[in-house]
């Protein structure tokens, strides 16, 4: 039986998480009790707003360490994903370290407005194809994306996303993922990320 | 690549979705979960509810749908009107929207740019502009939701655009009035001019009558996204067809 706990960082869009966890017809339970994490099967960290506003307030529910050595699968959305890597170049903050790496800011090229805000699609080899938080996805799906950092491409890269830069969309080592988009706000394709992670 | 957005507008008056000609005489054209529902399966992009009465009356946008409405669509959707403070958004944004729009109250307090940016992040920050040309100026206009209080602010269009940005915003609509609802096309000219000094997401609206005019403000504007209410609410185009349209002449869409 699946036990989600989404934690409560305060970021102001929580409530189309839950509704689209409520639409695949699973229960959540919106926390920052560190028993109710550890009790769960599996954890979201979702995030909006500064990176450093999100650090302070896991700080702040005394969540760091309780993030940092759950075993269970964990998915971290947009600025939730951000704070898995060691820094974000936003605010300068130190972030969770779960990932290696740091967020960068993107470039602002030339047809490139800052943020990055639409529907973009996942890049992935067919290596990556068969990776069962992947499944029922192809590589060139639209996902919804919005933010102005990102992480670059590295070794826990699953999926990337090309924005005048290859950036990582979806990042994966052990117990620990993460998508740069929002998966609740990407229609059929969310959806279906969203349903993989819990069945991971 | 980055998908070129189509965004249904439901302005929505008292708890209704209306649509006008040149901002007056409303008619109601349906239900706001009915045609939320309805462009969410058409493959809408994403959804702009805009509370026109909320500003010219002075009070804030009736909330009870946007939770409704939350929890039945699975793409992005901004709310507009009456949003007057970092409390005002929060509660919009608690409730399961993406955005906020503002509008008449970044023009009578530009200081809530900035406030809502920190608080939320730019990309919740949706700047709406009324814009209209006078004199072979572009103004902003502000109360258009009431052709009896609509005023020009005397504020050049332009300026508004650099400063806003610089306050904050995370991305423009803007509307150009004089082609609202006459389905002519957008105003290429001054949605260019506009973009070249936009370094956010510009969004265009007013005046969508065909395919060949998402297209031109595509093409031609290099806008991110376009915003049409009355050729969709009427059918006249349906938005599987305009995408399939935009696809062959090379645009990128979402399928």
């Amino acid at each position: 039986m699946t036990r989600l706990a989404i934690i409560d960082s305060g970021g102001a869009n929580i409530a189309s998480l839950q509704f689209a966890i409520d639409r695949l017809g699973v229960s959540s339970t919106l926390t920052t009790d560190a028993q109710v994490l550890r009790a769960a099967t599996h954890v979201i960290l979702p995030g909006v707003g500064a990176a450093a506003d999100c650090m302070s307030r896991l700080r702040q529910a005394g969540l760091v360490e309780t993030i940092r050595t759950l075993t269970q699968p964990l998915l971290g959305i947009c600025v939730g994903m951000q704070l898995l890597f060691e820094s974000s170049e936003e605010g300068d903050t130190v972030c969770l370290g779960l990932l290696p790496g740091r967020v960068r800011r993107f470039a602002g090229r030339a047809g490139f407005p800052v943020p990055h805000i639409g529907w973009n699609q996942l890049e992935f080899d067919a290596a990556n194809a068969g990776n069962p938080l992947l499944a029922g996805l192809n590589s060139g799906d639209h996902m919804y994306f919005v933010h102005s950092y990102a992480a670059p491409p590295g070794p826990v890269t699953l999926a990337r996303t090309t924005y005048g830069e290859p950036f990582s969309a979806l990042v994966q080592q052990g117990n620990v993922q993460g998508a740069q988009f929002h998966p609740e706000r990407s229609a059929r394709n969310g959806a279906c990320l969203l349903g993989n992670f819990l069945r991971l | 690549m980055l998908a070129k957005r189509i965004i249904p507008c439901l302005d929505v008056r008292d708890g209704q979705v209306v649509k006008g000609v040149r901002f007056r005489d409303h008619v109601v054209v349906g239900g706001i979960l009915e045609l939320a529902q309805r462009y969410r399966d058409e493959g809408a992009d994403e959804l702009v509810f805009y509370d026109i009465t909320a500003s010219p009356q002075d009070r804030s946008v009736d909330r009870s749908w946007v939770r409704r409405v939350a929890r039945i669509l699975d793409i992005p959707f901004c709310v507009a009107g009456g949003i007057r403070s970092v409390a005002d958004a929060e509660q919009v944004l608690g409730e399961g929207a993406e955005k906020i729009s503002i509008n008449s109250p970044a023009l009578q307090n530009p200081d809530l740019i900035g406030a809502l940016s920190a608080r939320f992040g730019a990309q919740c920050v949706v700047i709406g502009i009324d814009s209209q040309t006078l004199d072979g100026e572009y103004y902003v206009y502000q109360f258009t939701g009431d052709p009896e209080r609509t005023r020009n602010t005397a504020r050049r269009t332009l300026d508004w655009v650099r400063e806003v940005q610089a306050r904050g915003a995370g991305e423009i609509v803007l509307n150009c009035m004089a082609s609202d609802g006459v389905r002519t096309g957008y105003d290429i000219e001054q949605l260019t001019a506009v973009r070249q000094l936009c370094s956010v997401p510009l969004i265009a609206s007013g005046g969508a009558g065909a395919p060949e005019h998402f297209a031109a403000v595509f093409e031609q504007a290099g806008v991110d996204g376009a915003l049409a209410a009355s050729v969709f609410h009427s059918g006249t185009i349906a938005i599987p067809d305009l995408k399939r349209a935009l696809a062959a002449r090379n645009i990128e869409v979402r399928p």
